[in-house]
């Protein structure tokens, strides 16, 4: 009986500082000014200020923004699955393990020193001012993901059906689509989820690349912060909306994402 | 499902004998290829050509050898930046370790809503790292935030957090602890599960406490997990950008500036290209020099082969 109570109290002591800073968050989201400026600090308000959230979402720039995001992410992982799944599938059948140390090394690399080059490069290629930058940078978070995913699950799958197939006449290209693929689905559907993940969270390429039509919701939420007044109820509800997405499928998603996590560890950027 | 047997991508078995085989999955790999040649092998060997030369946006470029890379011992800024990055990166290893593997211990027991709760435990490592900096910096604000106020009820004075340059690299390491211990519990929880429970059993029969058989039985059988925990968190710890860049931009004066804060500021505040590829390449050299002594103090402790691809 003890144990169980200690059992208890331990998981009460490391879920709570997760669980308390998401309230937090919520809280600060859900009040006006003057109670996020009270102190002691009010945990529930008198007053809801859902005000906050309607503000946020009403403003125009908002939705540029967040179809911005949409489509930054959408795109980076729709080329990173077309392209990453077969290389996964080719890498692992061709057993050319070697080739996965370059997915390693840009595992490594700081994302930072990938923007300078290409930062030269759109900017002579003219494309600075579209979303076309941030589209190809983000491949290079979202590219290595996939493959990297996609080779430890296609090492898994057996290749019997794949020989036999091969046998009765199949190209290497109809084993892959209707054999392989169908088999490796999880693995597809875990290498999609972190890829949208961290292609959605990425800041770091968006303040160089991204202009003022062109943020996306992380950059956005980053420049809406003026320390010189006090708003923190609208800056909460933005932080909060920008990142509730993310929190949603981790929680619905929990199994693939720790699949993922542990199978290689990615972290983009 | 086991957890890091699989961070190499040589699954030994994986590969029977198929002698007929033409070399015909090529053309699997030949889109992935064209892209990752585009957006990471050329950046890398671009940025390599760009460390040999003045580059500077709006000034003609001129070819000048190691010039970039002799002006960084001499530059105080990035000396001083070297060090925030030891000190960031040190605490934001070691403390996700012992939280991470406090925390696998925890998980790795039987109790109801256990998967449930793994997942919120994981959330503040998958949240928008933007977003979660908002919030940690509102809750760092000497007068209104409410660390200062959970100070007060156990009775510690207030302190300045991000706002002073004695305390800032702490209160950011906090973040990151928060932010990644759950990926450590992840890695060492896929160690846990592979530990029979033999050794326990035995264990118990002679008497041995909770911590005699984790300080002799856990800790060293989860020992290769603790150290691929901690090279992924070494890596990812000095690299660490965003947080640091929108909780305090390197500040209060330089004082949490490391060297991708810095890196940052040279190319894209001061356009000074060359010498901001000439820090990316020290950079980058760098961290991998700090994972192969990882690598190589692993070698020397290690009780299973992982194998190859690393």
């Amino acid at each position: 009986m003890l144990g169980k109570i200690g059992l208890w109290f331990a998981v009460f002591i490391i879920v709570s500082p997760a669980i308390l800073f998401f309230l937090w968050m919520a809280s600060l989201s859900l009040k006006y000014e003057v109670d996020n400026a009270a102190y002691p600090p009010v945990f529930f308000p008198e007053r809801i200020a859902w005000k906050n959230y309607a503000d946020v979402l009403a403003s125009n720039r908002f939705l540029t923004y967040f179809i911005n995001s949409l489509l930054v992410t959408g795109t980076a992982t729709f080329l990173a699955m077309m392209v990453g799944v077969p290389a996964g599938y080719g890498i692992a059948r061709m057993a050319a393990h070697k080739s996965a140390i370059v997915i390693l090394i840009a595992r490594i690399t700081p994302g930072l020193s990938y923007l300078i080059p290409l930062f030269l490069l759109f900017q002579w290629l003219g494309l600075l001012g579209t979303l076309w930058p941030q589209i190809i940078i983000h491949l290079v978070v979202t590219v290595p993901i996939v493959i990297w995913i996609m080779i430890g699950y296609f090492e898994t799958t057996p290749m019997e059906l794949e020989e036999s197939a091969l046998i009765d006449g199949a190209s290497r290209w109809q084993v892959f689509r209707y054999v392989a693929l169908p088999i490796a689905r999880p693995g597809v559907a875990v290498a999609f989820i972190l890829a949208v993940i961290f292609s959605w969270n990425n800041f770091v390429f968006g303040i160089v690349l991204a202009g003022r039509e062109t943020r996306t919701l992380p950059v956005a939420v980053y420049n809406m912060i003026s320390f010189d007044q006090l708003s923190w109820g609208p800056l909460a509800a933005a932080a909060l909306i920008v990142t509730l997405p993310v929190l949603l499928l981790t929680v619905f998603a929990q199994r693939q994402i720790v699949a993922g996590l542990t199978a290689g560890a990615v972290k983009g950027g | 499902m086991s957890a890091v047997t699989q961070t190499t991508p040589a699954a030994a078995e994986a590969a029977p004998e198929r002698e007929w085989r033409p070399p015909s999955y090529w053309p699997f790999v030949v889109p992935a290829l064209v892209v990752v040649l585009a957006v990471i092998v050329f950046p890398w060997l671009f940025t390599i050509w760009m460390s040999l030369n003045q580059w500077k946006v709006g000034s003609p470029t001129t070819f000048v050898g190691l010039a970039n890379y002799v002006r960084l011992p001499n530059d105080p800024r990035f000396v001083e930046a070297v060090g925030h990055t030891i000190l960031y990166t040190v605490l934001s290893v070691l403390l996700p370790l012992i939280f991470g593997t406090f925390a696998a211990v925890v998980f790795h027991a039987k109790f109801p809503g256990r998967g449930f709760l793994r997942g919120v435990f994981i959330m503040p490592m998958m949240a928008t790292p933007v977003a979660v900096a908002l919030v940690w910096t509102m809750m760092f604000h000497p007068q209104l935030g409410v660390l200062n106020y959970l100070l007060s009820l156990v009775g510690l004075p207030p302190q300045l957090w991000v706002f002073h340059p004695g305390t800032v690299i702490p209160s950011l390491v906090l973040v990151e602890t928060w932010q990644w211990t759950p990926l450590v519990m992840l890695i060492v929880l896929g160690g846990l599960a592979a530990i029979p429970t033999e050794p326990y059993e035995s264990a118990q029969i002679d008497g041995a406490g909770v911590w005699q058989m984790f300080r002799y039985i856990t800790l060293p059988l989860i020992t290769p997990f603790l150290f691929i925990a901690g090279m992924i968190r070494m890596i990812d710890a000095v690299k660490s950008f965003d947080i640091i860049f929108a909780i305090t931009q390197g500040g209060p004066g330089s004082a949490s500036e490391t060297i991708n804060l810095y890196l940052y500021s040279v190319a894209f505040i001061y356009y000074d290209l060359g010498y901001g590829s000439a820090i990316a390449v020290i950079f980058f050299l760098l961290i991998v020099a700090l994972a192969a002594i990882m690598l190589h103090l692993r070698k020397r402790t290690m009780w299973t082969e992982i194998g190859g691809g690393a």
